[in-house]
């Protein structure tokens, strides 16, 4: 402990480059809680749930096809079944909720999350797992003098990816416009002859896809284990509310701050490297209580 | 007296509890002791959601600061135990009042967001500070003096000590500043209009709310012998939270039936599956769809309309 680590350009880069690869995987996670957030007004607890069964699912797929294109094979289906689970836990159990208060909705998702968390316990059991990054994705590039590891590239690239994709989903296409219209008065969308149930049912669907895909992509750099759905949920939920509830660039403002002070944090101070992105939190919401981006509450 | 009846029905029922540990095996002893913690520390979190209509989410860094002290004040000093019984809660009212502070400067979900951080702030602190904390091994084997030696001593101090505040939280609750507080909950902008000055009611409210929680922390380390950085970990507090939506969060006595029920289901569903979460999600999801007044609420509900007939007749 103490402030006299010694470090230069080369590891603050370095961890520069962590930060910034978390930051993509909490973005891409808090996307889709922040859509949710925003056209369903459900803060969905589940999510942390999802993206951890997402992760289990890329353990599971990558070891089933075992092979050099085991991983992108994990990568496209994983999410895939957590649309699944997720739709048809929309369809029976959230679709007669939507009118409720928040504080009953946020503590229903809750125990939907307990049920998910066990469901992970029974299928796969309570020990670590891993899955090793594809053959091309090892190893290190060496750039301007220091070597940064060839998935966090990769991630920061999907992370950017899933931004472009999701601003041309939202602003460019009719669904991406109904869903946002449905955020701002969801009875007038109805009254316009759009099946509101079915839009969202949809977006849910689209941010619990997020959820998978952040599992699936977060898979080969941590071990797998149960509780990983419970960390992540509350950095989520903090990132979401900074960034502006239902703003889906808040989210990615968000995630950076929270991403970045927590792998600079480790060069401050390494044993308490996890408070420095709390204390952001704290610090923004003290300053711009409502979020730091126009919140679609 | 018109809340003879009510009070009738506590009173055996206290009277019970006082003889069942010479009748019941040992292990509903220490159930039952572990219930009475749990209780205190959500009728502590209830005065705030319930009562004072406060989205105080991390109501578990209170109960984690007060079993802390006490840990540490055992095993770090040579000071007498009872100092340690009052500093656990002092410490624990005094980081409600500091995060509090803060809070109460927001309203209703971002209230919650920004407790969520400082209290995580708090748990990350405890849960890395190896050395004086113990990190996530928390401290185990703390030593309590002889009197508190045996299951059955400690099970009548936590009772005591519960019933105490009990009936300090229900007088709080029907005084003249409890009222103000339900006004708070019901219609805040109002309450500012007439001149109550709402941020400091609530800040008392949780300067009170933590103490409570503090208590039950020291509870805790009297019944357990040990402390835990889960103890302050975000997922308690919603746990919490779960007990005063199941027991009815606008009853008195809601949150105790609420803990009641989540330790039992948790100690006995637990005996025959690892899995007591999941029936704990599944009984949730019910409540939620068929009683969201909660047990006790729903009970009342069905008794209310009787004795709002007897309340006309006796005028």
């Amino acid at each position: 402990m103490g402030f006299s680590v010694p470090y230069g350009a080369a590891e603050l880069a370095g961890q520069l480059l962590v930060g910034l690869s978390r930051s993509m995987i909490l973005f891409i996670v808090c996307a889709g809680l922040s859509f949710v957030l925003g056209v369903l007004r459900v803060p969905n607890i589940a999510h942390g749930s999802l993206y951890m069964i997402g992760a289990f699912a890329t353990f599971s797929l990558s070891k089933f096809f075992a092979g050099s294109s085991a991983f992108w094979i994990a990568l496209i289906l994983a999410p895939l079944l957590v649309v699944f689970l997720s739709l048809i836990a929309e369809r029976a159990l959230f679709c007669h909720l939507y009118q409720r208060e928040h504080l009953m909705l946020l503590l229903f998702t809750f125990a939907l999350s307990l049920i998910l968390g066990d469901l992970v316990k029974i299928v796969w059991g309570a020990e670590y797992r891993s899955v090793a990054a594809p053959a091309m994705l090892k190893g290190s590039i060496s750039l301007l003098g220091s070597s940064f590891p060839r998935y966090n590239l990769f991630l920061i690239f999907a992370g950017l990816l899933v931004a472009v994709a999701l601003w041309l989903f939202v602003n460019k296409t009719k669904f991406g416009k109904i869903s946002r219209a449905a955020a701002v008065d969801r009875d007038m969308v109805g009254m316009l002859g759009i099946n509101v149930s079915w839009v969202f049912a949809a977006a849910f669907v689209m941010g619990c896809y997020l959820a998978g895909l952040g599992g699936a992509l977060v898979a080969p750099t941590v071990s797998i284990t149960l509780g990983m759905d419970h960390t992540l949920i509350i950095e989520a939920f903090l990132i979401v509310t900074i960034g502006g509830l239902g703003n889906m660039w808040g989210a990615l403002v968000g995630s950076l701050i929270f991403g970045v002070t927590h792998s600079l944090g480790v060069l401050v101070l390494p044993q308490f490297a996890i408070i420095f992105p709390y204390a952001a939190v704290v610090i923004v919401l003290l300053l711009r209580p409502k979020g730091l981006l126009k919140s679609v509450w | 007296m018109i809340h003879s009846k009510p009070l009738g029905w506590a009173l055996a029922f206290f009277i019970i509890l006082l003889i069942l540990p010479s009748i019941v095996p040992r292990f509903f002893v220490y159930i039952l002791a572990l219930i009475f913690v749990t209780s205190l520390l959500a009728m502590s979190l209830n005065l705030l959601v319930g009562h004072g209509g406060m989205f105080q989410f991390h109501h578990a860094v209170f109960y984690g600061v007060g079993a802390y002290t006490l840990a540490l004040m055992v095993t770090k000093t040579s000071l007498p135990i009872w100092v340690g019984f009052v500093a656990g809660p002092l410490m624990a009212a005094m980081a409600g009042l500091i995060i509090g502070w803060f809070c109460v400067r927001l309203t209703q979900l971002y209230f919650g967001m920004l407790q969520i951080s400082l209290g995580s702030l708090v748990w990350a602190v405890v849960f890395r500070w190896y050395s004086f904390t113990g990190g996530d091994d928390g401290i185990h084997g703390i030593r309590m003096p002889p009197f508190l030696s045996s299951l059955t001593s400690s099970y009548y101090f936590i009772l005591i000590i519960l019933v105490i505040s009990l009936i300090l939280l229900y007088l709080i609750l029907k005084s003249p500043f409890g009222n103000t507080l339900q006004a708070i909950r019901d219609n805040p902008d109002r309450c500012a209009a007439v001149g109550i000055h709402v941020r400091r009611h609530q800040l008392t409210a949780i300067l009170i709310a933590t103490f409570f929680a503090g208590m039950a922390g020291v509870l805790f380390v009297v019944l357990e012998h040990s402390v835990f950085p889960d103890l302050l970990f975000w997922v308690l507090s919603l746990e919490i939270f779960i007990m005063c939506l199941l027991g009815g969060w606008f009853t008195f006595g809601g949150p105790i039936l609420g803990a009641a029920i989540t330790v039992s289901l948790r100690t006995f569903v637990g005996k025959y599956t690892e899995y007591w979460t999941m029936i704990l999600g599944i009984i949730l999801i019910l409540l939620i769809f068929f009683l969201p007044e909660g047990v006790m609420g729903y009970f009342q509900g069905i008794f209310k309309p009787r004795a709002k007939e007897g309340a006309q007749r006796r005028m």
